[in-house]
């Protein structure tokens, strides 16, 4: 009933960091496309883009601290704004990672991969997944959902491995294949660093619905 | 158990039933805010704790309310002690149409409480503590009503203090004061804890959770009775509160 241009405030905040989600999610799964595509010109692009993320970013926090400023919030929607806060932060280094692996694109340049490309996009996708039903679990303030999602970060450190070890196997077979091997470990490692985020992601949502902050169990993944 | 423990409080205006089974402990040298909508019982519950009730027709205690352990509503309880030891402030600073010093002097003078001691020395203590004596050390004996309706309200915490309680009551004493001056105040809170125990009964939310250390949250419930839907420390009330009814209050979302 009462607050409502507060409500409405709080609403579109909630929005425009499921926005943020949007553009991190895009440029996380389209960098490795990029990689299995050795695209340049969108590699380029999306290091380009990041600066319109680390904006959006800029101006949720802004938003959110003038809210403070200016609406007192309390309890609950002070737990949502200290949430939405954190989750903007989580999306631009999500997004920074996804840049990351752009530039690993250049770096590789035309050089022939050393493998087909699958489970790199099979974790991207995962993670990927994670973030997109995380968000909805935010704005559906899910707290089920979250812990849920938290655990699956499981999965995503199991690939991590398996493609560390692969490539491990790779750099023994041939030694030129080194420089390359290294880098695609680097695209893994962000790959698996954007999972993590997203299990951060579940944590601040735990703790704005419940007011308890838990440090969910770290996953078991092997 | 607190430095006042109160149980079960129940307290009637006739047959209207305006507090209901209500229990605090009431922290020694902490200051402890009352928050809640018009009419839920707040101050009916601070007047309770000097029995500044008891005037009112048909009024009517039940359950108990201990000071260090001395039964407050107890029949031999001498009411001029209790409230020598429970002082209050109130929502408009009301200083006596006197001087500044007969204002502070006054208490100590009708008690007798200064004897062995100089008086003058009395009220600059008071003065002091109460955060005024360096605005008002060269006007002493002018007007009190002169000041300001900041000064005046500290005015009226120095003469409370002149009495050297245990506890203050305060009843909405920021309420007519701007921010200037309840920032005064409010800071003034926090040293009087040193020394002393502070009930305060507040309609800001925000004022609540800046000073107090303890936050009660009243409420009405079916009858239109008050009662406390919620009691705890105050960095827990306003961010994480068990109870829905002060999660929706303190977000400004009633019912």
């Amino acid at each position: 009933m009462a607050r409502e241009k507060f409500e409405h405030d709080l609403h579109r905040l909630q929005d425009e960091i499921l926005a943020l989600g949007a553009m991190a999610e895009s440029a996380v799964a389209e960098s490795v496309r990029t990689l299995k595509q050795q695209d340049f010109p969108r590699a380029r692009a999306l290091i380009e883009g990041d600066r319109l993320i680390n904006e959006k970013r800029y101006a949720i926090e802004n938003e959110a601290l003038t809210l403070i400023a200016t609406q007192q919030p309390m309890a609950g929607d002070l737990r949502t704004l200290a949430a939405i806060l954190e989750i903007a932060t989580e999306l631009e280094r999500m997004a920074d990672y996804a840049k990351g692996i752009a530039n690993v694109v250049l770096m590789i340049g035309t050089e022939k991969l050393i493998k087909p490309l699958v489970d790199l996009p099979r974790m991207a996708d995962k993670a990927c997944d994670m973030l997109h039903r995380a968000l909805e679990a935010f704005l559906t303030q899910d707290v089920e959902a979250a812990r849920a999602i938290h655990k699956e970060d499981a999965a995503v450190d199991a690939l991590y491995e398996q493609i560390y070890r692969e490539l491990i196997t790779h750099i023994m077979a041939d030694p030129k294949a080194i420089d390359q091997a290294t880098r695609l470990t680097w695209v893994a490692h962000n790959l698996e660093r954007v999972a993590d985020r997203v299990g951060n992601i579940c944590e601040r949502i735990v703790f704005s619905i419940t007011g308890r902050g838990e440090e969910l169990d770290d996953p078991v993944a092997y | 158990m607190g430095k006042i423990a109160v149980r079960d409080l129940t307290f009637s205006y006739g047959t209207r039933v305006a507090l209901q089974d209500v229990s605090i402990d009431v922290q020694e040298k902490q200051i402890t805010a009352l928050i809640g909508p018009s009419g839920c019982g707040k101050s009916t519950f601070l007047r309770c704790l000097n029995r500044m009730n008891d005037t009112i027709p048909g009024a009517h205690a039940k359950g108990s309310v201990r000071m260090d352990g001395m039964d407050v509503y107890a029949p031999g309880t001498d009411v001029v002690e209790l409230r020598k030891k429970v002082g209050m402030v109130f929502q408009r600073p009301n200083p006596f149409p006197q001087s500044i010093f007969d204002n502070v002097a006054f208490g100590p003078r009708v008690l007798g409480t200064h004897r062995g001691k100089s008086l003058q020395v009395e009220v600059e203590k008071s003065l002091r503590a109460a955060d005024l004596w360096d605005e008002v050390k060269d006007s002493l004996h002018q007007d009190a009503l002169a000041l300001s309706l900041g000064q005046q309200q500290r005015l009226c915490i120095a003469r409370v203090v002149a009495v050297a309680p245990e506890v203050i009551l305060m009843d909405e004493p920021c309420s007519a004061l701007d921010p200037i001056a309840t920032l005064r105040v409010e800071e003034l809170m926090r040293t009087l804890t040193e020394r002393y125990t502070i009930v305060i009964v507040t309609h800001n939310m925000h004022q609540a959770a800046r000073v107090s250390d303890w936050t009660g949250f009243f409420w009405l419930n079916g009858d239109r009775a008050g009662i406390l839907a919620e009691f705890g420390a105050t960095e827990l009330i306003f961010t994480s509160p068990r109870d829905k009814r002060t999660e929706d209050y303190i977000t400004g979302r009633f019912g």
